[in-house]
């Protein structure tokens, strides 16, 4: 086992050293700081999914969470906004927010006062109607006004440091997975499926049209990174193709510094009471539930944690690009692609997870390239045999890559469902 | 008057005609899911490939010179239909089959079919591109405007020629499966199979026949859903896997497993998302003659705001999800 893992990750490592002998460094090197931050959703997915069982098919909303925070948190302050009566709007839409909940609250305990059955029913969903419109009533003017040019466009963000904008991507993600996961997690594998993705698909519908908090589709830029920017080091006298590399192995060290402490955590959870506990409910909730350990209490806890890798690797992500666009997110690239990840390597593994993740990740990037070479190619030989050249080869080969993710999944499912690297069960004899 | 037609043609009409693209989508869905018990993300592949197998024999009927009274979209249809329930047999063969034979988990079967929409969609870009095509490129669209003034309306009624069809078209097939399930062998067999499906093998019944009309059915029905959107809009890649999940919403608000609770669902859907996003002060303006000065409508007073719409069905799934998870026809529990 420990073989086939080290000849696996020597490969990928020859791979690393191929693709930068063929494409150059500096693409390389950023596409390395991807695959770290990638490494670290999947490690995410891999706790939710390989320890504890969890369909969670809503990565997409995680990652946008955690892009949203870091923006909030690392982007310049906007004067604009905090000098307009944007905040005190704002404020008051909050307080409405509350007095809605406290509202719906109210009518979910009305069968204190004795209203009971319909009549309850009756009551929350007045209730929700009525807290709906409140909020509603407030918060549209304050949007309305703070796009406008008097309250600055956006409410900008509050200039901290990036790592900071990491962590609160983390701990947004945990709150958004909390709630999400009381809601969801009673629910069977599928249906599971189907609730997460179309909570994400809600999630990636508000950042997208709250222009007033995101900027939406205007997109926001550029955000700062944690370590120096290329240009700092070309002030220093560095020549720019230095430079390059020498920003993103700074960013390149930092992200592995994350990834190492994520991995060196959960392996050890993982191998502890705690991840036993979890891979017993995993493989029967039935029996683990008869044992006395409280299953959807210890799920919410896993769906959590996970949840909180994927906010942090989705604004590792979002600094590294120094971008965020709303419209960027989509299920294929940023949901499916990672249960590839986890599934190809082999879930349940962290080694797995991690060789998964940087592996098709490169494939992903290589495949655009490639297929356009191959493209090329063929076209040239059709041409000489008066076939006429093939169209569009750009178009076309931008697309090669979803059909080569759908082919390295089925056939990774009919040959080795278990993944490359999978994971090892310890028996006690 | 004229407000009311305003709203025949904003929410009844296209309320209508989006519940039953749902509905028509939805059925293959629950089918699938009550003979084999997995969640077929690929369906909205199936609806898509349909609709482009219904595109190229249009296409190749207007390169032939065949004109016909109705929209050639629909002439092709049953063809089309044909084609995609080879399509849907031949994935089924490919991809799905080998793993059930294996005896893979529901679960794996859902990330198989995954893996099969990327794939399809990956073919479905390559071959025709990221862009958008009309099945009207060749002949014109008919738009009926009935004249309402007769009841004091100073719109119209506007419905276009594909609408109607699609309605029609809907309403015949709908019935044509409720004949099926309920009056045939086969029909019967298949509702055994979603009940009990080890009962149903120890009975006699031909299961492995069983599943392969399901997926002709699902098929079928897909390519019908898929290119009667591409009717009533445009045909783009992606046309159906945007609506993949409102169409899941659909079933399993109705009930996974429960064709009828598919339709239902499919209806209900399709009603609340245009009437969420309906501006309501457009239907309400009369009263404002009525009401006092400080209680005047607003100009807009809708629900959500229309790039919320698809929203709508996330939100109604979430809620049945929480409040019925068996959906209303009483399908397949959590």
């Amino acid at each position: 086992m420990i073989q086939r893992s080290l000849t696996l990750f020597g490969g990928l490592f020859c791979l690393i050293l191929l693709m930068g002998w063929v494409m150059g460094m500096p693409f390389t090197s950023s596409r390395l700081v991807e695959a770290a931050a990638y490494a670290l959703i999947a490690l995410g997915l891999n706790i939710q999914w390989g320890y504890g069982g969890l369909f969670n098919f809503g990565i997409m909303g995680f990652l946008m969470v955690g892009g949203a925070a870091v923006t909030f948190i690392s982007y310049p302050v906007n004067p604009v906004f905090w000098g307009s009566e944007g905040p005190m709007m704002l404020g008051k839409a909050l307080l409405a927010f509350a007095a809605g909940a406290l509202l719906v609250y109210a009518a979910r305990k009305s069968d204190r006062i004795g209203i009971t059955g319909k009549w309850k029913m009756a009551l929350t969903v007045l209730a929700w109607f009525v807290a709906y419109v409140f909020y509603r009533s407030q918060l549209d003017p304050a949007a309305a006004y703070i796009e406008s040019a008097a309250g600055g466009g956006w409410i900008g963000g509050l200039g901290g440091h990036p790592v900071l904008g990491w962590l609160f991507g983390g701990v947004l993600a945990a709150g958004i997975a909390y709630v999400v996961g009381k809601i969801c997690l009673g629910l069977r594998t599928d249906y599971l499926a189907i609730a997460t993705i179309g909570i994400s698909e809600i999630i990636r519908a508000l950042i997208k049209n709250m222009d007033w908090l995101t900027r939406g589709t205007l997109t926001v830029s550029p955000i700062p990174w944690p370590t120096p920017l290329p240009q700092e080091f070309q002030a220093g006298g560095m020549n720019i193709a230095n430079s390059l590399l020498g920003a993103r192995a700074s960013y390149l060290l930092l992200a592995l510094v994350v990834l190492g402490v994520v991995l060196w955590l959960i392996s050890r959870a993982y191998a502890g009471p705690w991840g036993r506990m979890m891979r017993s409910i995993r493989d029967n909730h039935v029996a683990a539930s008869s044992m006395g350990k409280n299953v959807t209490a210890r799920q919410l806890e896993i769906f959590v944690f996970g949840s909180v890798l994927m906010g942090i690797g989705g604004a590792m992500l979002v600094s590294f690009v120094q971008i965020f666009d709303p419209s960027s997110y989509q299920p294929i690239n940023h949901t499916f692609l990672i249960w590839v990840m986890v599934i190809v390597g082999g879930a349940g593994n962290n080694w797995g997870a991690l060789f998964g993740a940087v592996l098709m990740w490169l494939i992903w990037v290589v495949s655009e390239p490639l297929s356009k070479t191959v493209f090329e190619f063929v076209s040239s030989w059709s041409t000489q045999f008066g076939w006429g050249a093939i169209p569009e080869i750009e178009a076309r080969s931008a697309q090669m890559r979803v059909f080569v993710l759908g082919l390295v999944i089925t056939i990774a499912l009919r040959f080795a469902p278990k993944g490359l690297i999978p994971e090892v069960v310890k028996r006690e004899t | 008057m004229t407000e009311l037609i305003f709203f025949t043609n904003q929410v009844i009409i296209s309320g209508l005609v989006l519940g039953c693209i749902y509905a028509l989508g939805a059925i293959g869905i629950t089918l699938i899911f009550g003979i084999l018990r997995f969640a077929h993300f690929a369906h909205s592949e199936l609806m898509t490939g349909g609709a482009f197998i219904a595109f190229l024999l249009a296409s190749a009927f207007a390169a032939w010179g065949i004109v016909t009274p109705i929209p050639t979209g629909f002439v092709v249809l049953p063809i089309a239909m044909v084609l995609a329930a080879i399509m849907a047999l031949g994935i089924d063969k490919g991809f799905y089959a080998p793993l059930r034979k294996r005896g893979a988990k529901p679960v794996t079967l859902l990330i198989a079919s995954i893996g099969v929409t990327l794939m399809i969609q990956g073919l479905i870009r390559l071959f025709f591109g990221a862009g958008s095509y009309s099945f009207f490129e060749h002949e014109p669209k008919e738009v009926f405007r009935f004249d309402m003034a007769g009841i004091g309306s100073t719109r119209p009624l506007v419905i276009t020629e594909p609408q109607v069809l699609m309605i029609l078209v809907t309403l015949v097939s709908v019935l044509a499966l409720h004949f099926f399930l309920t009056r045939s062998r086969l029909g019967k067999a298949m509702r055994a199979m979603a009940d009990n499906a080890d009962l149903a093998q120890v009975s006699g019944i031909n299961t492995a026949l069983v599943v392969r009309v399901t997926w002709i059915i699902a098929g079928a029905l897909g390519c019908m859903a898929g290119t009667m959107l591409a009717l009533d809009v445009t045909l783009k890649p992606d046309l159906a896997f945007n609506i993949i999940l409102p169409i899941f919403a659909a079933a399993i608000v109705g009930g996974l497993g429960q064709a009828y609770g598919a339709i239902a669902g499919g209806m209900l859907i399709g009603f609340a998302e245009t009437l969420a996003v309906f501006n309501w002060t457009m239907l309400l303006r009369p009263l404002n003659a009525i009401l006092p000065d400080w209680m005047q409508l607003p100009p807009t007073l809708a629900l959500v705001p229309t790039e919320y719409k698809l929203t709508v069905a996330f939100v109604i799934l979430v809620v049945t999800l929480l409040v019925r998870p068996t959906g209303i026809f009483k399908g397949a529990s959590s």
